[in-house]
C-alpha cells in the first residue's frame, strides 16, 4: 500500500525523492553546524580546565602576583575587580534606569527621542577599546585624575550603560499598562506613579540586566588596560584614589609570558573568572524564572 | 488648601524629577560626543605633522621604531589589513555556521530543543574575549601547527591571523545565529503554509522563502557580526601578533588596529609625544568605521521590522 502510494508520488513528481533527499542532507548540515558550535564550546572549557585546575588554589586568591609562578596568586587583581564592579554599579544603575524611564514614560515621540534611540544601540556596538581611549582621554589627561580606580570605572560605567538602559526600557516596557491607568485613576501623579508602580514591578527585570551588564563588565580587559596601564600590582587598592589592576589584565599578564608555568597560572584565573560569570548569570536567570512565575500567578 | 500644596509640592517633585530622567537620557548623547570630541582632539596634534593622506593610505606602519634611514612611518593600512583579515576569517566561520544554526532553531527545532539549545550557544557570547585568547594561542595555534599547512611555502607562526580569525569566528557565531535567527521568527507564519500547501519541502520553504522574506535582517547580522570582529580587542592582541604587515597571508603574524592601541597603552610613550597620539588617530579610524557598520546593521534591522 504505502509502496504503492509512493510509487504515484513518484510519478506525478519524479523528483520529490531527490529534494526530500537534498532537504535530509541540509538537516544533517544544520545539525552539524550546531555540532561545532557546542564542539567549540566544549573543547575551550576542557582545555581549560585540564592546563589551570593544578594551580587554583587558596593562596592563588589571596597571594600577590609573582616572579615565582608556584606562588604567583591574583589577590590585587581580584581586588581591582571588586572595586570596579561595585563603583561601577553605582554609577551605572541610577543613570541608566533614569534614561530607561525618560524614554519610556515620558519622552515625546518626535525625532530628538529617535536620536537618542538609535544613538544608544549605536553606543552598544562601539568596540570596548575606544571606550578605554575615551576615557584616557578624558577622566586621565583632562581631568588629570591619573590611572586610579574612579576613572576605571567611570569608563567602565559609560561602556555598559548602553545594556542597562536597554534592559530597563524591556522591563519598564512589560509593566502593564492598566497598572499605570489604576494608579492615575486613584489620583496619583505621574511621578508617583512612576516611583510607586512602574518601578518597583519593573525591578526584577532591571536586576536581571543590570546582572548581564556588570558580568559583560568584568571581564572587560580593552578599556581597563588603557587606563591602568600598570600591569604588576602587589598592593591591594584600599580607596578609589588608588592605582589597580583587574582580573582580566592579569589573566592577559600571565597568557603574555612565555615562561613556563604562567600559561597555568592564566588558565587558573580564568577559572576563577568563568566561576565569578556563571555565578553572576545563575542568579540573573533565578530572578527571571521567580518573576515569570509571579506574572502567571 | 492642604490638597493644593500637597498637589504643588507634587508637580515640583515631578518636574525635577522629569528633568533628572532627560538628563540621564541625554548623558548618552553626551557620550558620543566625548568619543567624538577626545580623540579628534587627541589626534589632533598628530594629524597636523602628519597629513591624513598619509595616515589613511600609507602601506609602512612603523612609529615606534625607525627604518634603516631613521625615518618612522605612519601609514595605517598595514594594522586596516590587519583587521580585515582576522575578520574576514571570523566571518567566514561564523557568517554559514551561524546563518545555518539561524535556520535549523527557526525552522525545525521543536521550542523545547531551542530553548535548551539557544543559551548554551548564548554562553559562547559572553566568554570574555581575554579567555579566547588564551584558547587561540595555547590550543588552536599548536593543534593548527601540527596540519602541514605550507600554502605559501612557509610554517604557521605562533602568532598569526588564522587561528586569531578561527577562534573569533567562534565568538560571533550566537551573534549571527541569533538575531539571523530573530529575523527568521518575526517571517508570518501565513507565508511559510502557502508555501508547504504548494508542496514545498521543508529546506525549500526555508530557502526560497523565510531565508528571503528575512533577508535584511540576516545581512544585518553578518553587517553587526563583522563589526564585532573589528572591534575585538584582546583576542588579537593574544594570538595574532604584534608585527604590523601589510599583507594578507594568514599564516603570517599581523597586528591589528585594536591591538596596536593596547601595545602602545602598554608601553612607554611618553604622554603628548606623537607616537602617543597615533593612538588616538587610530582609535578615531577604528570608531568611524564600526559606527558605518552599525548604522547600516540597525537601519537594515528597523527597514525589515516595518515590513510585517
Amino acid at each position: 500500500m504505502r509502496a504503492e502510494s509512493s510509487n504515484i508520488t513518484s510519478k506525478l513528481n519524479p523528483r520529490l525523492v531527490l529534494r526530500k533527499r537534498i532537504g535530509a542532507l541540509a538537516y544533517t548540515v544544520f545539525v552539524l553546524s550546531i555540532a561545532v558550535g557546542l564542539a567549540g564550546l566544549l573543547v575551550l572549557l576542557t582545555q581549560v580546565l585540564l592546563q589551570g585546575l593544578p594551580w587554583v588554589s587558596w593562596h592563588f586568591l589571596t597571594d600577590y602576583p609573582s616572579r615565582f609562578p608556584e606562588i604567583a596568586g591574583m589577590r590585587s587583581a581580584i581586588f581591582g575587580s571588586i572595586w570596579i564592579m561595585g563603583l561601577t554599579f553605582i554609577f551605572t544603575v541610577p543613570v541608566g534606569v533614569g534614561a530607561a524611564i525618560y524614554l519610556e514614560e515620558y519622552a515625546p515621540k518626535n525625532w530628538f527621542t529617535r536620536i537618542i534611540e538609535i544613538n544608544i544601540s549605536n553606543l552598544a556596538g562601539v568596540p570596548s577599546i575606544v571606550y578605554g581611549l575615551l576615557g584616557l582621554a578624558l577622566f586621565v589627561e583632562i581631568l588629570q585624575m591619573g590611572r586610579i580606580i574612579v576613572a576605571g570605572a567611570l569608563t567602565m560605567s559609560l561602556l555598559v550603560m548602553p545594556i542597562v538602559i536597554i534592559a530597563s526600557r524591556e522591563a519598564i516596557k512589560a509593566v502593564p499598562q492598566t497598572y499605570r491607568e489604576a494608579s492615575y485613576g486613584l489620583g496619583a501623579t505621574k511621578f508617583q506613579t512612576v516611583k510607586e508602580i512602574v518601578v518597583p514591578h519593573a525591578t526584577p527585570g532591571i536586576m536581571t540586566g543590570t546582572i548581564l551588564a556588570m558580568s559583560r563588565a568584568i571581564g572587560e580587559a580593552a578599556p581597563m588596560v588603557a587606563i591602568s596601564a600598570l600591569v604588576y600590582i602587589t598592593f591591594s587598592p584600599s580607596s578609589p584614589l588608588d592605582q589597580f589592576t583587574v582580573m582580566p589584565i592579569q589573566i592577559f599578564n600571565w597568557v603574555a609570558d612565555p615562561r613556563p608555568g604562567f600559561r597555568g597560572l592564566a588558565a587558573a584565573g580564568i577559572i576563577i573568572l568563568l566561576v565569578i560569570l556563571l555565578t553572576m548569570n545563575t542568579v540573573a536567570i533565578y530572578v527571571r524564572n521567580k518573576t515569570q512565575k509571579r506574572s502567571e500567578e | 488648601m492642604r490638597l493644593t500644596q500637597n498637589r504643588r509640592k507634587g508637580s515640583l517633585v515631578g518636574s525635577l524629577a522629569y528633568w533628572l530622567f532627560a538628563a540621564c537620557a541625554i548623558l548618552s548623547i553626551v557620550t558620543t560626543f566625548g568619543i567624538v570630541v577626545s580623540l579628534l582632539s587627541q589626534s589632533l596634534g598628530f594629524f597636523k605633522e602628519i597629513p591624513i593622506w598619509d595616515f589613511l593610505f600609507g602601506t609602512n606602519w612603523s612609529p615606534i621604531l625607525k627604518d634603516a634611514e631613521g625615518n618612522r612611518h605612519y601609514g595605517v593600512l598595514p594594522l586596516v589589513a590587519g583587521t580585515i583579515l582576522v575578520a574576514t576569517i571570523a566571518a567566514a566561520v561564523a557568517i554559514p555556521i551561524g546563518l545555518a544554526i539561524a535556520i535549523f532553531l527557526a525552522e525545525y527545532a521543536h521550542d523545547k530543543v531551542r530553548k535548551t539549545i539557544k543559551p548554551v550557544l548564548e554562553v559562547l557570547a559572553g566568554i570574555p574575549t581575554v579567555v579566547y585568547g588564551y584558547f587561540a594561542l595555547t590550543f588552536v595555534t599548536p593543534q593548527l601547527q601540527k596540519i602541514p599547512l605550507k600554502i605559501f611555502q612557509e610554517d604557521l607562526l605562533v602568532f598569526n591571523a588564522l587561528s586569531a580569525g578561527l577562534v573569533m569566528g567562534l565568538m560571533i557565531i550566537p551573534m549571527v545565529s541569533s538575531l539571523s535567527e530573530d529575523a527568521m521568527m518575526a517571517v508570518p507564519r501565513s507565508l511559510r503554509y502557502a508555501a508547504y500547501a504548494l508542496g514545498a519541502t521543508r529546506l525549500e520553504v526555508a530557502r526560497k522563502v523565510v531565508v528571503p522574506a528575512a533577508f535584511s535582517g540576516i545581512v544585518a547580522s553578518f553587517i553587526l557580526g563583522f563589526s564585532r570582529a573589528i572591534g575585538e580587542t584582546m583576542l588579537v592582541t593574544i594570538a595574532a601578533g604584534a608585527t604590523p604587515r601589510f599583507t594578507f597571508n594568514p599564516l603570517e603574524s599581523i597586528q591589528a588596529m585594536t591591538a596596536y592601541i593596547v601595545q602602545l597603552a602598554l608601553g612607554e610613550a611618553p604622554h603628548g609625544s606623537l607616537e602617543y597620539n597615533t593612538i588616538f588617530a587610530v582609535g578615531l579610524l577604528l570608531f568611524f568605521m564600526t559606527l558605518g557598520m552599525n548604522v547600516a546593521g540597525h537601519f537594515l534591522v528597523r527597514r525589515f521590522r516595518e515590513e510585517y
